[in-house]
C-alpha cells in the first residue's frame, strides 16, 4: 500500500473520481497549471484538461454558484476554496442556495456539490489564513460537514462525499496537510460520512475532537496515561450529521467528556456536544464536560500558538475532570 | 468616457513622448529616491524572509512607478485603502521604514501588535485602512468613505486599490456601481500586473481592457502605462483633482506587471515563461524614470551610490531596533475584540494568563 500525506490522499481521491466518473469537475482559483496553492489538485489539468479542472476568475460566488448549476445540470463538481476564510463571498451562495435547493424545489432539484477548503490554524497564516467556521455551516440545515484528520479517512471521507446526493462541506486541516504519511489503498474505497472512529481506546474519559484536534487531543491523552488515566479520544470525522450514537456510547462508558475544537468557543460545535450529552447521558456523567477552545477572539498572528489548544491545555482540562 | 489608449509620457528609454506633468525639481529626485527605498526594500525583506526571520513578503518590484505615481497628487487629508502591494503608497506619505518592519515581524513594537500577518499594515497617521486580506472588500469601503466625505461636504478624497483578479470579485461591481450613482470623491486604482498568483489576465476577464468596464458604470476610465512614473502621475492628478472638484470617480487601469512571485509563497515558474519576465525587465520603471532625469541632469551615478547606502542603512537599523522587541503581550489578543472587555472574555484573559505562567487558575475550572 502506497504511503501517502493528507494533501497526496486528497488528490488521489480527485484523480480516481475524474478518471472514473465523466461528471467530476474541478474548479476554483489556481487549480490549473498551478496545481492549487497547497498542491492539492497538482498534475490533474495535465492529466484531464483544462475543461475539468478549470481556473476560474477570483471570485467565491461564481465558484459555488457555478457549481450549483453545474450540479443540478447533473454534473458533479467538486468546488476549491483557496483558504476557507475566503468562503464569506460565496455565503449566500451555500447557506441560501445550495443547503435549501433540494427542500425549496420538493426534491426537484438537488446539487450534489462538494467545497473542498483548507481550514484552521498553525502555519503562521495570521487572520485570514487560519479560521475554523465549521460552526456556521453545522447551523445550515440541508448541509453536511466532514473534517478528516489522517490521509486514509480524507482520500475515503472525500471519495464519500463526490458519490453522494447532498452538498458538503469539506474542511481540510492544512496543519495536517504534510505532516503525516500513512498507508492509503489505491483505487477506490469510501469511509461512510457520519460515522466517526476512535483515534485512541481509553476507558475513563472521553476527548470529543475533529481535524487538526485529534492528534494535539491523543498527545494530551498520552500525557494523561502516564498519570494512571485512560482516555479515549473519538474523532468526529463528521460533524454534520454527527455520530451521535457513537459520542452517546463513549460517554456512557466513561463518564467524562471534554471538547477541543480551535474555532471560537461562544457558540462553537462543542456547544453542541455538550448539550447532547446532557440531554441523552447526564445521568452516566460523573464530572461537568469541559470545552478547550481558541479563545473569543479574532485569530491573532504572532501569538497564534497561544489561542491554539494544544496537548498542555487540553490536559488542563482532562486533570480537572478526572480530579472533578 | 473611456479612453482605452494606453497614456504614456515616457517611452521605454525614458524619452518623454508625451506631455510630462508640471512637478517641481526636487519633488521628482524624491520620487526616483523612493522607488530606489522600495526596491531595496523588497530585496532585503525577501532575504530575511528567506532566512525565516519574517513569516512573509509581498513583493512590489516592477510596479514602483504605479505605486509611487498614485500616491503623489494626493493630500494627507486624503484616504487610501490599499490591497497587497501598495506599502510603498503608505511610506510615502509618512510611515516609516522600522515601522513598516517591526509590522512584518509581528512584534510588540508593531502598530498592530502582531495581530495581523505581514503586508497588512494599517496606519492611521497617514489615513491608510489596510485590506483585510480579502479581495476586493477595501474597495467598497474607499465608496463609502468617500460617500461621506460629499455628504459631509469635505473635499477629501478616497483612492481604493485593487489588482486585476479583484476586478472580478462582486465588491469590485459594488463598489464601482454605487461610486457612480452616488457621483462619490473616490478613485479606484486597478494595478493590473496581468497575475492574480498563476491565473493570467485572460483567464480573469476577456473585456479589451479593464478600464472599459468603467463604462458599464458611467464612470470615466482610463489606462495608463503602469511603468511611466509620470504618465500615472498625470492620469491620477486629473482623477484626483476631479473627484476633489464634485466630477464624481474615476477608475484608472495602470497596466503593468509582477516581476517576481505573488509572495515569498509562490513560485512562478511553474505556471508561467521567464521569457515573458525578460521581455518586461526592459521596461523597468526605475530604470526608465532614472534615465529621464538623467537627461534632464537631475540625476547623478552619485546620487544613486549615496542614495542605496541611505537607505541600506535606515533598513539595517530598522531590522536591528525590531529584532531586538519582544512579541506582543499575550494580553493582546483579548484586548480591542470590543471597546471594552465582556466578562466572559475576561475570565478567558485570566485563564490563558495563568496558563501562559504555569500557575494553576485559582478555584473552579473557569471556562
Ligand atoms: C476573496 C479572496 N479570495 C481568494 C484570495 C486568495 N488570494 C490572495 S491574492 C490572490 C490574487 C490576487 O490577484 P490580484 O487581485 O490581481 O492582485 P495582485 O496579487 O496581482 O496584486 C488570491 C486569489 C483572497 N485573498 N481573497
Ligand atoms: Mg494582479
Amino acid at each position: 500500500m502506497p504511503q501517502m500525506t493528507m494533501v497526496q490522499a486528497i488528490t488521489d481521491a480527485l484523480r480516481v473520481s475524474l478518471r472514473e466518473d465523466p461528471r467530476v469537475v474541478v474548479l476554483g482559483e489556481d487549480v490549473g497549471k498551478n496545481g492549487g496553492v497547497f498542491r492539492v489538485t497538482e498534475g490533474l489539468q495535465a492529466e484531464f484538461g483544462a475543461d475539468r479542472v478549470a481556473d476560474t476568475p477570483l471570485a467565491e460566488n461564481g465558484i459555488i454558484g457555478g457549481a450549483i448549476g453545474m450540479a443540478m445540470y447533473g454534473m458533479r463538481p467538486v468546488a476549491e476554496i483557496q483558504f476557507v476564510d475566503f468562503i464569506y463571498p460565496a455565503f449566500d451562495q451555500i447557506v441560501s442556495e445550495l443547503a435549501k435547493l433540494r427542500w425549496r424545489s420538493a426534491n426537484q432539484y438537488s446539487c450534489p456539490v462538494v467545497v473542498r477548503a483548507p481550514y484552521g490554524g498553525g502555519i503562521r497564516g495570521g487572520l485570514y489564513h487560519s479560521q475554523s467556521p465549521e460552526a456556521y455551516f453545522c447551523h445550515t440545515p440541508g448541509l453536511q460537514v466532514v473534517i478528516p484528520s489522517t490521509p486514509a479517512d480524507a482520500k475515503g471521507l472525500l471519495l464519500s462525499a463526490m458519490t453522494g446526493e447532498d452538498p458538503v462541506i469539506f474542511l481540510e486541516p492544512k496543519r495536517l496537510y504534510r505532516s503525516i504519511k500513512e498507508d492509503v489503498p489505491e483505487g477506490r474505497y469510501t469511509t461512510p460520512i457520519g460515522k466517526a472512529r476512535t483515534a485512541r481506546a481509553g476507558e475513563q474519559l472521553t476527548v470529543l475532537a475533529y481535524g487538526a484536534m485529534v492528534p494535539v487531543s491523543v498527545e494530551a491523552a498520552d500525557m494523561a496515561a502516564e498519570r494512571g488515566w485512560s482516555v479515549e479520544v473519538l474523532d468526529l470525522r463528521t460533524l454534520l450529521p454527527l455520530d451521535t450514537e457513537a459520542v452517546l456510547e463513549s460517554v456512557r462508558r466513561t463518564g467524562r467528556a471534554v471538547i477541543v475544537h480551535e474555532a471560537p468557543r461562544t457558540c462553537g460545535y462543542g456547544a453542541e456536544l455538550s448539550a447532547t450529552i446532557a440531554e441523552h447521558a447526564l445521568t452516566a456523567l460523573q464530572a461537568p464536560v469541559l470545552r478547550v477552545t481558541g479563545w473569543d477572539t479574532p485569530f491573532p498572528y504572532t501569538l497564534e500558538h497561544t489561542y491554539l489548544p494544544d496537548a498542555k491545555r487540553v490536559f488542563a482540562a482532562i486533570e480537572h475532570v478526572m480530579n472533578f | 468616457m473611456i479612453d482605452e489608449t494606453l497614456r504614456q509620457v515616457l517611452d521605454d528609454e525614458g524619452r518623454v513622448t508625451g506631455t510630462a506633468p508640471e512637478i517641481p525639481d526636487a519633488d521628482l529626485r524624491a520620487l526616483h529616491r523612493h522607488m530606489l527605498k522600495m526596491r531595496t526594500l523588497d530585496q532585503r525583506m525577501l532575504s530575511l524572509q528567506r532566512q525565516g526571520r519574517i513569516g512573509f513578503y509581498g513583493l512590489a518590484t516592477g510596479q514602483e512607478a504605479a505605486i509611487t505615481g498614485s500616491a503623489y497628487p494626493l493630500r494627507a487629508t486624503d484616504w487610501i485603502f490599499p490591497a497587497l502591494r501598495e506599502t510603498g503608497v503608505s511610506l510615502w506619505r509618512g510611515t516609516t521604514v522600522q515601522e513598516l518592519v517591526c509590522q512584518l515581524i509581528g512584534n510588540a513594537g508593531d502598530v498592530l501588535i502582531g495581530r495581523q500577518m505581514p503586508m497588512h499594515f494599517s496606519d492611521r497617521k497617514v489615513n491608510s485602512v489596510a485590506w483585510s486580506s480579502v479581495i476586493g472588500t477595501q474597495l467598497v469601503h474607499a465608496m463609502g468613505a468617500a460617500w461621506a466625505a460629499k455628504i459631509q461636504k469635505k473635499d477629501d478624497v478616497m483612492v481604493g486599490y485593487i489588482g486585476d483578479g479583484g476586478t472580478s470579485s462582486s465588491d469590485f461591481h459594488a463598489a464601482l456601481n454605487f461610486a457612480a450613482v452616488k457621483q462619490a470623491p473616490v478613485v479606484f486604482f486597478c494595478q493590473n500586473n496581468q497575475w492574480a498568483i498563476s491565473v493570467p489576465l485572460s483567464e480573469q476577464t476577456v473585456s479589451s481592457s479593464i478600464a472599459i468596464k468603467a463604462a458599464a458604470y458611467g464612470m470615466r476610465g482610463v489606462r495608463v502605462d503602469g511603468n511611466d512614473l509620470l504618465a500615472v502621475i498625470a492620469v491620477m492628478r486629473e482623477a484626483v483633482e476631479r473627484a476633489r472638484s464634485g466630477g464624481g470617480p474615476t477608475f484608472v487601469e495602470a497596466l503593468t506587471f509582477r516581476m517576481g512571485g505573488h509572495s515569498s509563497s509562490d513560485d512562478p515558474t511553474r505556471y508561467r515563461d521567464p521569457e515573458l519576465v525578460k521581455t518586461w525587465e526592459k521596461r523597468d520603471p526605475v530604470a526608465r524614470f532614472g534615465a529621464y532625469l538623467r537627461g534632464k541632469g537631475l540625476l547623478t551615478d552619485a546620487d544613486v551610490e549615496t542614495w542605496t547606502a541611505e537607505i541600506g542603512e535606515e533598513i539595517s537599523q530598522a531590522v536591528t531596533a525590531a529584532e531586538a522587541m519582544p512579541a506582543p503581550a499575550l494580553e493582546t489578543i483579548f484586548t480591542d475584540v470590543y471597546a471594552k472587555m465582556p466578562a466572559q472574555l475576561e475570565t478567558q484573559m485570566k485563564y490563558a494568563l495563568a496558563l501562559g505562567a504555569g500557575t494553576k487558575f485559582d478555584g473552579a475550572f473557569p471556562l
